[in-house]
């Protein structure tokens, strides 16, 4: 059985196009100090460092964790470099959840990021493989048609995208460290922006951003004793599955639903929807809210759009559910901690520390991730209460 | 802590050059050696996949990704990686096991070197405002290693050749070994320098390949009914990455995280040492203070074939093999990364 284990703190960066005021180093030293300082802890009463990023040629630089030792106190310590695709960032949290979990370490700092303004992830993920097919298209290009399938499939309007759009930049507005800051958006304002990948306009796909996210996770009987609320680690999942198989549905992937079925499990949900007060969840583009709430059960399949047109996943309209109250990836998005972003987030909502944004009396909440071509998942549930 | 087990190590040979052969097709014929060490059908059989790799050693974003299509990830598996030697991939395993969220995991690692210049392209992996834009190589900086160890007169080039000519006759007897045979102390010492003081003898070859390990709970392994040994303690602890902040001569982390994993708890018969450079075994081998009663390096070790992003997991199977054969009751294995060995992990691996 696994010890118990909670955040205890919480740090992050104001996300941005371009941090040039900070190296690297500098961005993550500035979360990790943020989350020492939230934990009310100093550098000495950390463990281990785990470091989690996308790939390392987003920056140029390879294994980056040995330049950064020295900037998150780490000399003398163990640091472990957790790389998953775009899930890094969840996938980096469960890790560290699971020093402490194992009952290996009783208190660890974990941190995530991407300085995406030294480099251009565009480029970085389209370098052309030799016996590959050679994609030039970014993320984007990659999930458009995906997308395209899923509002044939589900007959939703077209306009659900543009909805969901709208709804995550008016939860960013509510939060200050979100990068696009845009609290006067309308309808009109995304439909009328340009075609970046039919189906998906311009303001319907993610920013590009610098940030980083860092938490410090305890044991118990430390977590007892932390001056803020603990966000208690309810349930931890990862799946993955090859980017192409035979009767592989990209739509609705089967390592996201055997992912989500088995954080529920751990963490007696049986109804989502119900049992959960909010969930941080990866939505890089747009149509993945009515995707995703199909793929991890909020909403019977064909029917997740509905939700979000109804306002269900809406902090303004007082939707029962709201899904990224932070803004979500679609205000924020330094890829690698964009993961992390999510968990730390619904960790914020359980811990009642979610300022403008917070959802009010949340007691359970969600944080997911996903990356490669739909292929990785990471989720984890985080609890006021320990059971 | 609770014990685990490993039940199955296999590994490809070091070649110089894998051709056209992709990273899925070196790793597929080692997995399927490991599964078959235990009786497994495929990654299904076990509850947690962990690998290790490098996206610049193949020059693409998520090259591990398709490591994925090696495992026969259908139906959806739980799987993790790292970006650094598989070795640690193993140590994430192990807290997967220890936290009862599996029983088993298969860990592999692998890198295909050959198509690049290894040793510039690690020079990227330096601080990227002050040391990656002089484009210093690994060779380099362990010259300056060498060279401040041959001023201070803690060793002499007959020291290191020594350590390789150990090397390479020890390695002999590893059939996946590169490089191997009879050669003298003298024979390499009348061999040109190649980065002074080092001579290409005291460097590792470049070498293409994948190694795989499964490890298990102890319940699991007698259920499977193989031979198994057990790894009784591992750790592993980073230093400064500012060369000029740390005694180069020395290797503090290795000393600590044998101290945390319990080296000392007993006779070291064996020991494999991730040490890229000749030189570097000497400060390996008087950081942990092994003795003449330790047999070191009796594959051969990475100077006889260096697989980037497995050799360290390769250490902890290479230490199995000697036990599981009975050749050695315990024993330890070390692996390293980072530029003059920044950030090392030790293994405690003993009989059953």
């Amino acid at each position: 059985m696994a010890n118990l284990a909670a955040v205890v703190g919480i740090g992050q960066t104001k996300y941005t196009t371009k941090r040039g005021d900070v190296s690297i180093a500098g961005l993550v030293r500035e979360a990790a100090a943020n989350a020492l300082q939230d934990a009310g802890l100093d550098w000495d009463d950390i463990e281990a460092v785990i470091i989690g990023k996308a790939p390392d040629m987003f920056e140029g630089v390879i294994m980056p964790e040995s330049y950064l030792t020295d900037a998150l106190g780490c000399n003398g310590k163990p640091m472990l470099r957790v790389h998953t695709a775009g899930s890094v960032g969840g996938s980096t949290a469960l890790v560290a959840a699971s020093h402490v979990q194992s009952g290996t370490f009783k208190r660890v700092l974990t941190v995530a990021f991407e300085k995406q303004s030294e480099s251009n992830a565009m480029w970085a993920l389209s370098t052309p493989q030799p016996f590959s097919v050679h994609l030039n298209a970014g993320a984007g290009g990659y999930f458009a048609p995906i997308i395209r399938e899923y509002m044939r499939r589900s007959e939703a309007p077209y306009d659900v995208g543009i909805k969901v759009a709208v709804k995550d930049r008016l939860h960013g507005a509510r939060n200050p460290l979100a990068h696009l800051q845009k609290p006067d958006i309308t309808m009109q304002e995304v439909e009328d922006s340009f075609m970046l990948w039919d189906p998906l306009r311009f303001l319907e796909a993610c920013p590009s951003s610098d940030g980083a996210c860092a938490m410090v996770i305890a044991s118990e009987d430390l977590a007892e004793q932390s001056p803020k609320p603990p966000a208690w680690i309810r349930g931890v999942a990862m799946r993955s599955e090859p980017t192409m198989y035979a009767g592989r549905d990209e739509v609705s992937p089967q390592a996201g639903r055997d992912c989500a079925a088995d954080v529920y499990q751990q963490a007696g949900i049986t109804d989502p929807r119900r049992d959960l007060d909010c969930a941080e969840v990866y939505v890089p583009f747009s149509w993945y809210e009515p995707m995703w709430l199909e793929n991890l059960g909020f909403a019977p399949e064909g029917e997740g759009w509905k939700l979000t047109m109804e306002g269900a996943t809406s902090l303004d309209e007082g939707g029962d559910i709201p899904w990224n109250p932070s803004g979500g990836v679609l205000c924020s998005n330094p890829i690698g901690a964009s993961g992390m972003i999510r968990f730390a987030e619904a960790a914020r909502q359980v811990r009642g520390d979610a300022g403008a944004h917070q959802v009010e009396g949340a007691k359970l909440a969600l944080g997911h991730a996903y990356g490669g071509g739909a292929q990785f998942f990471s989720m984890w549930v985080v609890g006021s209460e320990k059971s | 802590m609770q014990q685990i087990a490993i039940v199955a190590y296999q590994q490809t040979d070091c070649v110089s050059w894998a051709g056209a052969t992709n990273e899925v097709e070196l790793i597929m014929p080692v997995l399927r050696r490991v599964f078959d060490q235990v009786g497994l059908a495929n990654a299904q059989d076990v509850d947690f996949v962990c690998s290790g790799s490098c996206d610049y050693l193949q020059g693409a974003a998520f090259a591990f990704v398709a490591g994925v299509d090696a495992l026969g990830a259908v139906p959806p598996i739980k799987e993790s990686h790292v970006e650094m030697d598989a070795a640690w991939a193993l140590y994430e395993s192990m807290l997967k096991i220890r936290m009862g969220h599996a029983k088993s995991a298969l860990v592999y690692g692998f890198g295909k070197s050959s198509p690049g210049e290894l040793p510039i392209v690690l020079s990227q992996q330096l601080d990227p405002y002050y040391l990656a834009p002089q484009w210093v190589d690994t060779i380099s900086l362990a010259a300056m290693q060498a060279r401040l160890m041959l001023d201070q007169g803690l060793i002499t080039e007959r020291d290191m050749a020594e350590v390789v000519a150990r090397s390479r006759s020890n390695a002999l007897n590893n059939p996946h070994a590169q490089l191997s045979g009879d050669i003298s102390v003298d024979e390499l010492l009348a061999q040109e320098t190649y980065v002074s003081p080092l001579r290409k003898s005291d460097c590792p070859p470049v070498s293409d390949g994948a190694s795989a390990v499964i490890i298990c709970t102890v319940e699991q392994a007698v259920e499977w009914g193989v031979p198994y040994a057990i790894i009784s303690g591992i750790d592993h602890r980073i230093e400064s990455h500012n060369l000029a902040m740390r005694d180069l001569t020395d290797s503090v982390s290795t000393r600590q995280a044998a101290q945390v994993a319990g080296m000392a708890d007993g006779h070291v018969d064996v020991a494999e040492l991730y040490a890229p450079f000749s030189h570097q075994e000497i400060i390996l081998t008087r950081a942990l203070g092994l003795g003449e009663d330790t047999q070191v390096n009796p594959s051969g070790g990475v100077l006889a074939g260096n697989l980037m992003m497995a050799s360290g997991l390769s250490r902890i199977g290479e230490v199995f093999n000697r036990i599981t054969s009975g050749e050695a009751r315990r024993g330890i294995a070390h692996a390293t990364s980072g530029p003059c060995l920044q950030h090392n992990l030790v293994t405690v691996v003993e009989s059953a």
